[in-house]
């Protein structure tokens, strides 16, 4: 009965109790409504693929990959069950047996993971490719005629939401070093990652601002890359270990006090990397002592605070955690207490604002229904709330947000921003 | 054969419900075979009915072909009440329509029983109500799992159980019929009492699709104290002398010396190690009465040699204390993956004598055995931590409960206070109720489901099963 999934996840899987604690956190159990879609039910049925009772792909595929990988049933669990292992575990065990066949779709996700998402500077190109797009008016062209409705449903949503792409000279230097404003407190290592870097890099100039206006230098390492969750969502844990590697090196050789990530899925991955070391002493050392030092730029902020915050207009804002800064991280009164310091801001906290919005890393874009109708409820928790700015701390909620207002049709009076910008327009950079 | 007859009734499953809400994929499947207790038995389908007409329809199915029905809230039974023992139909009643009545002016409840209980405590509270009944899963379990397993939680005590709070059930019996029994009455003399007949039915006389459950005043004030005795007599004696004292804690819970030193372990709140027993007591009521009563409890606890009494008046001292018994669980699930959960239940005045017998189970047997549990009640829960894949260990196990069941009987006692006998506690009820109880309740169940469909293989052995 050993097979590589009963050596990685029966232990982990074996704890559970089958309590059902879980069940009221899950949000895909809430929209699907039934076991299979419910942490339990996952667990249970990552048993039976161990035990051989049923089949990898055939039966335990869709169920997982049905699975946001929120983790909060992780946070609400009275046993601790280890559920983000078990569902890396499951993950890795498909891939390896899709690897055999695998369908067209699966294809490009892979080669897009392996050939693009590990080199900056192919994203940053396909980054200004997009620019170019939307500068050119092209995009806007494309969106109002018939060519729009040959787009898949899911693209033209994400082409209306994505926000607009700076000029690329405004994106930050590797290498570079920020000093800090005034006093000099700590020496941080800013974490650039993938999206953030190519496309959304407004954020990053923005966090910079913040983070040497509290009297923090920063430090853009050279030879960082893509934290690799992604890889690991899809099971590809092999990159996601090359990846991690290059991050390891590239931080080490940068001797900050602390690696500040400002996507809440990035510092949750490197928050788990030694993780991916569980065989190998030597990188497992390396890998958590990086995990150690890193934090969310929201931490930072307070820590070192207090923002030098200017009078604005008066805003309702209310805050959507990430589910990895959340339960991975266990990050959430940061980035709030640094929204009630700002003066004319008042934070209306919506109903289950810590509940998963659907974005899911790239769950959106895989499974489009499913993440929509998550999203559809959300929006009407952030709706009674009256709010003018829902703020979050990572890009794919970010950007998911942004879709859940343009499907509700209420992009003139809401927008979705990440928590760095908005504090950066608070304090008048 | 098998397979054809499965067609056929498979079949006329989509003439009752839309396929969404007809589960067979063997993933689906699976996901619905198992509970929170040990058993695991894999179903044919999954049906998730939407209106009591729907389920009307299917058990006039389920007679015609004879296919097993098994209804299931949350499945967070721990007795296997809801496990599809003969494979057949789980009819998946949390998937139901939840709809919830408050009526303040009657101080009652109407719910459907997808309900979660949880749910009802809230809005309960809302209209400053109170629905005691607080099973520890209430965050999860539905109402109709709680009636149909006539839960309970810390409460039982003072105010009751599940039972003492339903006064009208609309139920769909096993042959189809639908019925109302009781009413939105608290006084009800009109004939049989089948509300009570249906509550801790364990699923086996019909699914419930709607209760009117009476509610109380929400209790004032609430205090709590926790005292830890060296000695596990003078807890024993101390929870005597309380009730003595006229007073009626809200909750009274224990846990032994192994529990103390797991949770201890777990987490150090400065629990005493060398306790062999803690008592957490909360009284409730009008400020005034709380406070002294609570005052009481500190010096009864004292008399009878606690070394350590705390007490605590804010939401949030009462949350520290509570949290003791809250990480029980996550404690003593380091002992072992494989946790059963038993609830067994004596008289008040045999607790520190079943606690002993408990004890030397635990010794005999050589297992890890913790207990903790509602002692204002006598219901106890001693859990053993094991690993079910070690069979040497399991067959310890099994002769362990055994002889748990028989020392609580032997007390005066109970097979089950509040998980109900489900699957794994039936080839015991003889040993309680005796040959001839155990047939007058067969009697009752063959009267109202003449061909064995509802939730068959369960609560007491079939006629046709081997006695042990």
């Amino acid at each position: 009965m050993t097979n590589r999934l009963y050596e990685k996840a029966y232990e982990a899987a074996n704890a559970c109790v089958q309590c059902g604690y879980c069940l009221p956190a899950c949000p895909t159990y809430a929209s699907m409504g039934k076991e299979s879609a419910s942490p339990r039910g996952r667990i249970h049925l990552v048993k039976m693929a161990a035990e051989g009772k049923i089949d990898v792909l055939r039966d335990l595929k869709t169920p997982i990959d049905l699975c946001l990988g929120c983790q909060a049933c992780e946070a609400v669990c009275p046993l601790n069950v280890r559920y983000g292992e078990i569902l890396e575990a499951a993950r890795e065990e498909i891939h390896r047996r899709q690897s055999e066949r695998p369908a067209p779709g699966d294809r490009v996700m892979r080669m897009l993971l392996r050939h693009v998402f590990p080199h900056p500077g192919r994203l940053r190109r396909l980054g200004d490719l997009g620019r170019l797009l939307q500068v050119s008016g092209l995009l806007r062209v494309a969106r109002s005629t018939r060519f729009n409705r040959m787009l898949p449903e899911r693209l033209s949503w994400f082409a209306k939401a994505l926000p607009d792409i700076p000029p690329p000279r405004e994106r930050l230097r590797f290498g570079r070093v920020y000093p800090a404003k005034g006093e000099r407190k700590a020496r941080v290592a800013l974490f650039a990652g993938c999206v953030m870097d190519a496309v959304m890099f407004r954020i990053h100039r923005a966090t910079v601002s913040l983070l040497t206006a509290v009297g923090a230098e920063v430090a853009v390492p050279a030879g960082q890359c893509c934290c690799g969750a992604l890889h690991l969502h899809q099971g590809m844990a092999d990159e996601a270990r090359e990846l991690a590697k290059r991050n390891i090196e590239a931080f080490e050789r940068c001797e900050a006090d602390w690696i500040v990530s400002n996507a809440g899925g990035c510092g949750a991955a490197i928050k788990e990397y030694d993780r991916l070391f569980a065989d190998d002493p030597e990188w497992f050392d390396r890998a958590h002592r990086l995990a150690e030092k890193s934090r969310d730029v929201s931490e930072i902020l307070l820590e070192l605070g207090p923002l030098p915050y200017v009078n604005g207009p008066e805003t309702v804002v209310t805050y959507q955690d990430s589910c990895h800064l959340l339960n991975v991280q266990r990050v959430g009164r940061a980035p709030r207490a640094l929204l009630e310091q700002a003066p004319g801001v008042r934070l209306k906290e919506m109903e289950g604002a810590d509940r998963c919005c659907g974005s899911g890393g790239i769950y959106n874009l895989l499974h489009f229904s499913e993440s929509m109708a998550i999203l559809d409820e959300k929006m009407e928790r952030v709706r009674e709330t009256g709010a003018q700015v829902v703020i979050s701390g990572n890009p794919g909620c970010i950007l998911q947000l942004q879709i859940g207002i343009e499907r509700a049709g209420a992009s003139r009076h809401m927008r979705s921003v990440h928590l760095a910008e908005f504090l950066a327009e608070r304090c008048g950079f | 054969m098998e397979m054809e007859k499965r067609a056929a009734w498979l079949e006329e499953l989509f003439d009752i419900f839309p396929k969404e809400r007809v589960l067979t994929d063997l993933a689906d499947r699976h996901a619905y075979s198992f509970d929170a207790s040990l058993g695991e038995y894999l179903p044919e389908a999954v049906v998730q009915p939407q209106s009591k007409e729907q389920i009307q329809r299917l058990v006039g199915l389920a007679n015609r072909h004879r296919v097993p029905l098994y209804p299931r809230g949350s499945a967070s039974s721990l007795s296997g009440g809801p496990l599809p023992v003969y494979g057949g139909i789980v009819v998946d009643m949390s998937a139901y329509p939840k709809r919830l009545t408050i009526d303040k002016e009657n101080m009652l409840a109407i719910a459907t029983p997808s309900v979660i209980t949880a749910e009802l405590h809230r809005k309960a509270e809302e209209a400053g109500l109170f629905y005691p009944p607080d099973p520890s899963s209430s965050s999860v379990s539905t109402l109709g799992g709680n009636l149909m397993e006539n839960s309970s939680g810390p409460k039982g005590l003072k105010y009751g159980t599940t039972k003492d709070y339903v006064i009208g059930l609309e139920v769909v019996t096993p042959t189809g019929e639908i019925i109302r029994t009781g009413g939105k009455t608290v006084k009800n003399v009109t004939g049989y009492d089948l509300t009570r007949l249906l509550v801790g039915s364990e699923g086996t006389l019909g699914i419930v699709t709607e209760a009117i459950l009476r509610l109380i005043p929400k209790p004032r004030a609430r205090r709590t104290v926790m005292a830890a005795f060296p000695r596990l007599e003078d807890s024993g004696c101390a929870l005597t002398r309380i009730l003595g004292a006229q007073i009626l804690p809200s909750a009274m819970e224990i846990m032994d010396e192994y529990c103390i030193r797991a949770v201890e372990e777990y987490e150090p709140s400065g629990l005493p190690l060398d306790a062999e027993a803690i008592l957490i007591i909360e009284v409730d009521g009008h400020p005034a009465a709380v406070e002294e009563e609570a005052a009481q409890c500190e010096a009864i606890c004292r008399e009878h040699g606690a070394a350590l009494v705390r007490a605590a008046a804010t939401a949030e001292e009462q949350a520290q204390i509570w949290k003791a018994r809250r990480l029980i669980s996550p404690a003593i699930a380091r002992l072992g993956p494989t946790k059963i959960s038993e609830d067994a239940t004596v008289p008040r005045g045999q607790i520190p004598e079943m606690m002993k017998r408990l004890r030397r189970i635990r010794e005999k047997y050589r297992l890890n055995l913790v207990v903790f549990g509602h002692a204002g009640d006598g219901n106890l829960h001693p859990n053993i931590l094991t690993d079910r894949r070690n069979a040497e260990e399991m067959a310890r196990v099994e002769k362990a409960i055994e002889e748990i069941f028989a020392a609580a009987i032997e007390l005066g006692g109970t097979l089950s206070g509040e998980h109900g006998i489900g699957l794994m506690k039936k080839p015991f009820m003889e040993m309680e109720l005796g040959k001839e109880g155990v047939d007058m309740m067969r009697k009752i169940k063959e009267a109202w489901d003449p061909n064995n469909i509802m939730n068959p293989g369960k609560i007491f052995p079939d006629r046709n099963e081997a006695h042990r």
